[in-house]
């Protein structure tokens, strides 16, 4: 019967299911979207932890995959009892140095990347002037010059921060110029005939439309601060979580590493996610008229 | 000089807009009063943009005399407003912050918090003859294309511009929306009696806003041969002033009113129809024109 109605074709493809996970048109239904979302991180737990039982049924003392209870006992440690040479709680104090080093450094090269950007759009004099001398700076690569760094700076906080610094403010600076040429030069005009003086463009029609703009560079900026971080904590450190890794890598000190790294990326994870709430919040409008 | 300069709003004598040899503007006169809703349509690519962006001061002329109440107005100021079919809003701020932008902009930091209830008021009365009171709260990708445009108007009106140019404002609208704003345009024209400088392509638009339309066009003849070297560009090629009927959009339908667009269109908007410089239909009473020797020899 169906099949004698002319539109039965179309009766049959919205009858047809829509794949819940394969293809371009697939639709994965709530529930599954969060087991998805699971699978990955829970096949690796569990790879991990066969692996480990594993090699500690053949060897107990292994130290390349620790069990888990022994990496707890590493992280209370690390985390709740004092060093006895230093009278800190390493992990705080490990995380404290290494955030300090970020915060000054990126802080730094957003503050620096926003003024620079802004001028280098707004104004062709500026433009002309930096422009091709800041594209020049952006390709050096930051970690070739931290031996420079560290003659310059020495070996303290300094060139750590310097180098942060260096290896963020291009792409900081380069992201915020090519976000201020996308406003429209209506705006600018539209400022001028509402009596802005050139002064309050900058800062009062402009900065404020890029703020979201900059909140995001820092976001993408955290990966690179995190690697110089870390490179120049290896090379040349007496605390961070970069040199805490470095250094009980020479007593093959998995139990130690491993918390320390998934430490990393929880702090990571926790600051991305406070940005992008502080966008979805105070800029809601920046979000609408992102395409 | 003919007195006209001193007496008018906005004076143009001898204007030309040349961008690397590649002439726009073809020795462009005008005299505009102040009150007049001058609309200017032509072909596209004629240099309607152009010419606004001259009175806007975004840029200058290559030669020629522009002058504001008697005076060279130089870069953009709030001496002029201006409204254009999308960018005009300024996407951080809400609508009622977009209204106190103007005011806010030419205050200090301490002044601006002390006139803020002030500055609320005189947003609110703009917004209100916008027609947008209950909306102040929304930014402008919450808004219609229609209530966006209308935003950008209480945006500059608030300012008090001597003139307010628009590029063609309601360009982007749906043809219902695009006769609401017409309507809505005139009455507040008549409210508040404002200069307006209207740039449109649409003709009907054009001869329905209107109090005085002039059309440009590049469409013409003048005694400088057609040799290589010769490269005309837009003049105004009609100058009339319409009578303002009943603003209902019912004139639209009238037999009048298609004669009309009929006779304009063919004026400016048809290649064919070439005028030459001398019989140019300039019947506005401000209309003038400097016919400048090469254009015509009567020898
Ligand atoms: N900055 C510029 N440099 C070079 N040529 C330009 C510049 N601005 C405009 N032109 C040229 O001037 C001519 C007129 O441009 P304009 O935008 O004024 O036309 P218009 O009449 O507004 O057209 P439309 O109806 O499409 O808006 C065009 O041929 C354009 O290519
Ligand atoms: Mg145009």
């Amino acid at each position: 019967m169906d099949e004698q109605k002319p539109d039965s074709g179309v009766e049959k493809l919205q009858a047809k299911k829509l794949p819940i996970f394969w293809g371009l048109h697939a639709e994965p239904p709530k529930g599954l979207r969060w087991l998805l979302i699971i699978i990955p991180f829970v096949l690796l737990v569990a790879l991990y932890l066969f692996a480990s039982d594993y090699r500690h049924k053949r060897n107990p003392s292994d130290k390349l995959l620790p069990t888990v209870s022994k990496m707890a006992d590493a992280v209370k440690r690390a985390a709740f009892e004092k060093n006895k040479r230093t009278g800190e709680r390493q992990l705080w104090s490990d995380t404290w140095a290494s955030m300090k080093r970020i915060g000054i450094g990126l802080g730094f090269s957003a503050i620096c990347g926003l003024f620079l950007g802004l001028y280098l759009g707004l104004l062709p004099g500026i433009r002309n002037l930096l422009l091709p001398f800041i594209t020049f700076v952006s390709i050096i690569p930051p970690l070739a010059i931290l031996p420079i760094l560290f003659i310059v700076f020495g070996v303290d906080e300094l060139a750590k921060v310097v180098l942060i610094f260096f290896g963020t403010f291009p792409i900081i600076t380069r992201d915020i110029y090519l976000s201020v040429k996308k406003i429209p030069r209506e705006q600018i005009i539209k400022a001028l005939t509402l009596g802005a003086s050139q002064h309050a463009v900058v800062f009062r029609v402009i900065t404020p439309q890029i703020i979201p703009k900059l909140i995001d560079t820092v976001r993408v900026n955290m990966g690179p601060a995190w690697l110089f971080l870390i490179a120049s904590e290896a090379i040349a450190a007496t605390s961070g979580l970069g040199y805490r890794i470095f250094l009980v890598r020479r007593y093959l000190a998995m139990d130690t590493i491993i918390p320390y790294v998934l430490w990393i990326v929880l702090i990571g994870l926790t600051i991305d996610n406070v940005l992008k709430m502080i966008i979805r919040y105070k800029f809601s409008w920046y979000l609408a008229n992102k395409d | 000089m003919n007195g006209l300069e001193n007496t008018s709003l906005l004076y143009l004598e001898d204007v030309y807009k040349i961008y690397g040899g590649h002439t726009v503007l073809d020795d462009i006169d005008l005299a505009v009063a102040s009150g007049e809703i001058i609309t200017l349509v032509g072909p596209s690519g004629c240099g309607k943009s152009t010419l606004l962006r001259l009175v806007l001061g975004q840029e200058f002329p290559t030669s020629g005399t522009l002058l504001i109440d008697g005076e060279f107005p130089g870069f953009p100021n709030s001496t002029r407003g201006i409204v254009y079919q999308k960018y005009s809003l300024f996407p951080h701020l809400t609508v009622l912050k977009n209204v106190t932008a103007g005011p806010e902009l030419n205050l200090g930091f301490f002044e601006r918090r002390q006139k803020k209830a002030e500055l609320i008021e005189e947003a609110e009365h703009y917004l209100e003859k916008v027609r947008l009171a209950e909306h102040m709260y929304k930014y402008p990708h919450q808004l219609s294309g229609g209530m966006r445009q209308r935003v950008a108007i209480a945006q500059s009106l608030i300012m008090k511009p001597k003139i307010l140019l628009m590029d063609e404002p309601f360009g982007a609208l749906d043809p219902g929306t695009r006769e609401d704003m017409q309507m809505f345009l005139l009455e507040l024209w008549e409210e508040i009696g404002m200069t307006i400088f209207f740039v449109t392509h649409d003709l009907e638009e054009a001869v329905f806003i209107g109090s005085r339309i002039l059309v440009l066009s590049q469409h013409y003849t003048d005694d400088r041969g057609n040799e290589d070297g010769v490269k005309r560009g837009a003049k105004i090629v009609y100058d009339h002033s319409l009578e303002k009927m009943a603003s209902a959009t019912s004139v639209k339908d009238k037999p009048e009113f298609s004669e009309l667009i009929r006779h304009i269109r063919q004026q400016g908007f048809e290649p064919e129809y070439q005028q030459h410089v001398k019989d140019f239909d300039l019947k506005h009473h401000h209309s003038f024109r400097t016919i400048n020797q090469p254009e015509y020899d009567p020898e």
